[in-house]
């Protein structure tokens, strides 16, 4: 991405994910390039699951946020190189913590968590790893389902995507 | 990963190309679309509500993916075509998708069955994408292989836990596996559009993977302790818009709004 000033930035970090308030759009990781020519602002943003119907609404929200500013906004889709978890800011990761929702683990500890076969993600309510995988699918497409085998609390784990 | 062949410049210049592309991407996209539309069905009548979010969801991956190629092919037929038209306002012969995905979601083991069969197709066939010599196809193969493995792994986990079960889920299992059998060789069959393609290296020649494909789906249903049918034929007929009777009921209730409201936007 290139420079941008700090005042552009703080546009873009004022929208969030609809689906996880609590994650700005340069934590998701799905900003790839932003270019301002005088009060038109072109954005170039890397869809997370195809289906997602949050990115039509990022689309919409940063249209708007600079809108407020006097800005045109023009966003672009960028298919290749395809979205990752790894663009997931350590910022962003934390804010999911906090949020209840459990951070992507590294890929093969994905698969092992996901298949059930060890016990690795931990739980966002008491920190235990004591955890099982209730299903691989969740309230929306990049989220499984866990319960906390000590504290019995139900929570999101955001799945890898590599 | 890098194409096998490179695609020459001027490849699009050509009408008959053109139209030898979009046929192709139709065949490909076809299946998305007809399948998520049958998996959407089942919103709300899932077995239980884990499975039925499962079953959306993917339902929703493979709706997304879908526009993807529609785009492209709007993009490739210029006019202001849109993805709403391509998608919506086709005759029930114009679409290009194969048999198996039009099926109807008779129960859960039907569902599973179906998915699972094209599944493993699926997962086969973007791998082998991957390497199209098509710089767009490339991309969504890579980004849409992420996702069918998710897909895989749901159908083929409810495979064996339904076969390997009890005698119920057993007997059902092995009903839907036997009636849908039958469809899965149409998966690798080839259209003229589809032969040109892979003449230029735009599309993989999934003749290749045939043979894993079943040993695939023969292992598996082993382990699921299912029979492997054995059928002296194989059906066909969608993918040259030949459909069932079911496609049009798909297509009636698909399409209602479109017809009914030309052009109605959300």
């Amino acid at each position: 991405m290139k420079d941008i000033s700090d005042f552009i930035l703080n546009i873009i970090e004022s929208v969030m994910d609809p689906e996880i308030p609590v994650l700005n759009v340069i934590d998701l990781g799905v900003i790839r390039d932003v270019d301002v020519v005088d009060k038109h602002v072109t954005i170039k943003l890397t869809p997370t699951y195809s289906g997602c119907p949050a990115m039509d609404v990022i689309g919409d929200d940063l249209e708007r946020a600079f809108a407020a500013h006097g800005y045109t906004t023009q966003v672009e889709l960028i298919m290749s190189p395809p979205w990752t978890t790894d663009w997931i800011t350590d910022r962003g990761r934390r804010a999911l913590e906090e949020y209840g929702i459990a951070a992507p683990l590294n890929e093969t500890a994905d698969k092992d968590a996901l298949l059930n076969n060890k016990k690795l993600v931990k739980c966002t309510n008491c920190g235990s790893k004591n955890t099982n995988l209730v299903s691989q699918f969740g309230s929306t497409a990049c989220k499984a389902m866990f319960q906390c085998d000590d504290c019995k609390e139900p929570f999101d784990y955001f799945k890898c995507l590599k | 990963m890098k194409p096998i062949k490179e695609l020459n410049p001027q490849f699009l210049e050509s009408k008959e190309n053109k139209e030898n592309l979009i046929q192709y991407l139709l065949g490909v996209a076809d299946n998305y679309l007809i399948l998520g539309q049958r998996l959407g069905e089942l919103c709300g009548h899932g077995p239980n509500l884990e499975p039925d979010i499962a079953i959306t969801n993917i339902s929703l991956d493979l709706l997304g993916q879908v526009r993807s190629y529609y785009q492209y092919i709007s993009q490739l037929k210029g006019n202001r075509t849109t993805e709403d038209d391509i998608a919506f306002l086709r005759k029930e012969r114009e679409y290009k998708n194969v048999l198996l995905v039009e099926l109807p979601n008779t129960d859960f083991a039907y569902v599973i069955a179906r998915q699972y069969f094209f599944d493993v197709y699926n997962l086969m066939f973007l791998n082998a994408l991957q390497q199209s010599a098509d710089e767009t196809l490339r991309a969504l193969a890579f980004k849409g292989i992420k996702e069918a493995s998710y897909h895989e792994r749901f159908s083929g986990d409810w495979l064996k836990r339904l076969g390997d079960g009890t005698q119920e889920s057993h007997n059902k299992m092995q009903q839907a596996v036997n009636d849908l059998w039958i469809y899965t060789e149409e998966l690798f069959y080839k259209t003229p559009a589809d032969q040109a393609m892979i003449r230029v290296g735009v599309a993989p020649d999934m003749d290749v993977h045939k043979d894993s494909y079943f040993n695939k789906l023969k292992d598996q249903l082993t382990i699921a302790t299912l029979g492997v049918p054995d059928v002296p034929y194989f059906q066909k007929g969608g993918k040259q818009g030949i459909h069932s009777e079911h496609m049009g009921r798909i297509l009636a209730e698909m399409q209602y709004m479109q017809r009914t409201y030309p052009g109605a936007k959300w």
